[in-house]
């Protein structure tokens, strides 16, 4: 329990694909403005990062790094499996679950190239995780990028009603102010270890 | 429009990353240090003239309903080449950009240029066009990233520079200072245009054509939900 907890955090908090690693910026500029959008967004990167990570282990350590070594088709096979499976869920969920599909659809084909995903599954290859820790990492990684979205859309709804000088009207004030969030992430970065007795 | 313009409206005008904001992600994380921002650039300039040489010459073939997975497979095909020469060649430039180098695949600026520009022009126009965003693009990183080393570091390209090397400012080698920096890169160029370029720009999902909905994006999907 509690690595699994450990495993969850550093992925959600101390590696924080949007805020420390860079991870997945576009949505997180575009699609933060209004609360709902970002919660709806966050969840369909949620899903789809485990669903991702469940996908291309097996993938990856059964067909490419098996007999014969393909590992070095790992970024085209990787990106295609993710853009098939993004589309499949979407028509199942069509079909199937239509409130879900309500909810999540407008986001789904959005994060088929977020390299939020991509960079999730490649990492956990890279780093030689085993599947649970892999899927347990996908999972903090989604749940770090729905705290970051969350956070940032309150941060930038109070942005919205300030006025900044003229050139840093728009974007270059939302950078700054992520810049101030980013830097709240770094507080946790000893917690955690003190925590878990690193 | 010339040839000419056509190359140099990449450099300034058009500038994939401080006036059309696309590849946001490997500008934050790579401009800590000058050398691997320039690999970086040279590396998505290569991959972008050749997917958009690709994709210019495919646009007749490839039916419009699958183009998006399409434009994928052939970008990642590129940099799946520029990945092994680079790991023949510079190992250690290799090592230095990890991930990101793969993650050029999902760099919005090449899926953006083959949706905006290449499907619709000829292959030596679209060549021109892949390198002169890839040098907007390098030319953007390489700025960004002397600013940060030089301050935040005080080296340039890893040698020691007197003075800075004494007093550096640790955190813009940092993520928090990664964004501040783009922030304040994005409001020097809004100043010297005096906000012709992006004042109130929207940044929607529309900056980012990965999303493979181009064009249907721009805050519409709300509106037709």
């Amino acid at each position: 329990m509690k690595t699994v907890l450990f495993v969850i955090l550093t992925a959600a908090i101390t590696n924080n694909y949007v805020l420390v690693k860079f991870l997945g910026i576009c949505p997180f500029l575009g699609v933060s403005k209004k609360l709902d959008q970002a919660t709806g967004m966050s969840i369909a990167v949620i899903f789809v990062e485990v669903l991702a990570t469940a996908v291309t282990w097996p993938i990856y350590h059964l067909l490419l790094a098996g007999k014969v070594d393909f590992t070095y088709m790992e970024t085209v096979v990787f990106i295609l499996v993710i853009a098939a499976l993004v589309q499949l869920v979407e028509i199942v969920l069509k079909r199937y679950i239509p409130s879900l599909h309500k909810a999540l659809g407008v986001y789904l084909p959005l994060i088929t190239t977020n390299c939020g995903v991509l960079g999730v599954t490649m990492n956990n290859i890279s780093d030689g995780l085993n599947y649970g820790d892999s899927l347990l990492t996908a999972l903090g990684c989604g749940l770090g990028f729905f705290m970051a979205m969350v956070i940032f859309s309150g941060v930038r709804s109070r942005v919205e009603d300030a006025e900044p000088p003229k050139s840093f009207e728009g974007l270059p004030i939302t950078l700054v102010s992520a810049s101030i969030v980013s830097l709240s992430f770094f507080g946790f970065s000893g917690v955690l270890d003190r925590l878990f007795g690193g | 429009m010339t040839k000419l313009q056509n190359l140099l409206k990449g450099l300034i005008k058009e500038n994939p990353v401080l006036v059309l904001v696309l590849g946001t992600c490997p500008t934050l994380a790579i401009s800590t240090s000058v050398t691997a921002a320039f690999g970086m650039g040279i590396a998505a300039t290569v991959v972008l003239i050749l997917s958009n040489m690709a994709i210019s010459a495919l646009r007749k073939v490839i039916p419009d309903t699958v183009r998006i997975p399409c434009y994928i497979t052939v970008i990642a095909g590129f940099v799946t080449i520029v990945e092994l020469v680079m790991e023949a060649y510079t190992y250690e430039l290799y090592q230095s950009l990890g991930v990101y180098l793969a993650l050029i695949v999902v760099n919005c600026i090449i899926l953006g240029r083959a949706e905006m520009y290449a499907n619709k022009h000829g292959v030596v126009d679209s060549a021109i066009d892949g390198l002169g965003m890839g040098l907007g693009f390098t030319l953007a990183l390489c700025a960004m990233a002397t600013i940060r080393e030089i301050l935040g570091a005080g080296t340039f390209c890893g040698m020691p520079i007197p003075w800075f090397n004494d007093n550096p400012i640790g955190i813009l080698t940092m993520a928090p200072g990664g964004f501040f920096v783009f922030g304040c890169m994005i409001a020097l160029v809004n100043k010297i245009t005096k906000g012709k370029a992006i004042t109130k720009k929207e940044f929607g999902c529309a900056a980012c054509p990965g999303c493979g909905k181009v064009g249907s994006c721009s805050g519409k999907e709300e509106a037709a939900k």
